[in-house]
């Protein structure tokens, strides 16, 4: 499968607020209300305002979180990036 | 109209107007201690009406709109003309009102604090908040809850509180029969009754509240309260809240912080005995 590449909407465009297990993140440019739960927030976080693809996304969370070696933590992050596009909250780079 | 009165409930300016006396009159008996300023411009507008002229004598039916209506909704009879107009009141604030975040919750205040109880119809809400009303709490409302964008406050929208089958008998063996309003028997929603709330609530109804517990509760079952996390009352909150989405960021900051101040707990409860003893528990406990 392609690792696709993405960019993250620009950090004025969301309020991102944590709630316990979940995180609210309102887009301001679509007024919508997305209510997400790890690793989404990380991936936003870690994606910061670089094009990334789910390779260099796994390597950058894995520089911060214990991913306990998991071999398939680049294509669960390619999913994510898929859900987290299709909320608008990232975009195809 | 043929027929108007205005009142003032919480920050909401109602002008009502009917092709019939008899809705306007019982509004008036149920509102007499609530401001009527006669030359203060509406927020909102009820309009109680007659499809065709000759519907206001014949088999009379009456019709909601105002400044904002809802299609295909089906008439009610003349006999039920203070449910169309509470109905018409309700429909007005839900989908008009900006100035605060509009929470489906009913809300009873104590020492400038306020404990908000939002659930669906037959969760008890409506009749936990007159209940304490009687008791010494400050009735904010049993239907609506305002929301301060900006302070974060508690607002109150102490409307006449809609009492519904069991708990017309449970209220009315403690209040004096003058604050009942008729009984409205068989309605869409079941017997419905309404209670005047006491004097100081009615007097005390611009007076903000901090809020300080949040209740979700659910009548039946056992006794039980289970503190919620901030997400799942923000989750409940936004599907309870009729103008969050209006509101955009503003509707979003409002309730996060809510969320993030306020203390949670989903309870249950199988009688109003106990359920007033567990919310009188929870909020005794709740941080000040």
């Amino acid at each position: 499968m392609t690792d696709r590449s993405y960019r993250a909407a620009p950090p004025e465009a969301l309020r991102i607020e944590p709630l316990g297990e979940l995180t609210a993140i309102f887009d301001r440019r679509s007024m919508q209300t997305h209510l997400v739960v790890a690793p989404m927030p990380e991936i936003l976080s870690a994606m910061g305002g670089d094009r990334c693809s789910a390779a260099l996304l796994a390597a950058r969370l894995a520089a911060t979180f214990d991913l306990d070696g998991d071999d398939d933590v680049q294509s669960i992050i390619a999913e994510r990036l898929g859900e987290l596009a299709a909320m608008g909250l990232v975009a195809r780079a | 109209m043929r027929h108007c009165l205005r009142i003032a409930v919480g920050p909401v300016q109602f002008r009502i107007g009917s092709d019939w006396a008899e809705p306007i009159a019982a509004l008036e008996r149920l509102y007499a201690g609530y401001p009527q300023d006669a030359a203060r411009p509406a927020d909102a507008t009820v309009r109680l009406f007659a499809a065709r002229p000759w519907r206001r004598w014949l088999r009379p039916s009456v019709h909601i709109g105002g400044d904002f209506v809802v299609p295909d909704a089906l008439p009610l009879p003349l006999s039920m003309g203070l449910l169309a107009a509470e109905m018409g009141m309700n429909l007005q604030v839900a989908l008009g009102w900006r100035r605060h975040m509009l929470l489906h919750a009913s809300a009873v205040a104590k020492d400038g604090r306020a404990l908000i109880m939002s659930g669906e119809s037959g969760s008890g809400k409506s009749t936990l908040a007159a209940l304490l009303g009687e008791r010494d709490w400050r009735l904010m409302g049993d239907e609506f809850t305002l929301i301060d964008p900006a302070g974060g406050e508690a607002f109150a929208f102490p409307r006449a509180v809609s009492l519904k089958n069991d708990a017309i008998a449970e209220v009315a063996a403690r209040v004096d029969a003058a604050r009942l309003g008729p009984l409205l028997a068989a309605t869409p929603k079941g017997d419905i009754r309404h209670l005047i709330p006491r004097p100081e609530a009615i007097a005390a109804m611009h007076e903000p509240a901090r809020p300080a517990l949040l209740l979700f509760p659910r009548f039946g079952g056992e006794v039980a309260a289970e503190p919620m996390g901030e997400g799942e009352a923000f989750v409940r909150l936004t599907e309870a809240s009729t103008n969050y989405v209006a509101l955009g960021e503003a509707g979003f900051a409002a309730l996060t912080r809510l969320v993030r101040e306020t203390p949670a707990f989903g309870i249950c409860y199988p009688d109003s005995a106990t359920g007033i003893a567990l919310v009188e528990q929870l909020w005794a406990e709740a941080p000040r």
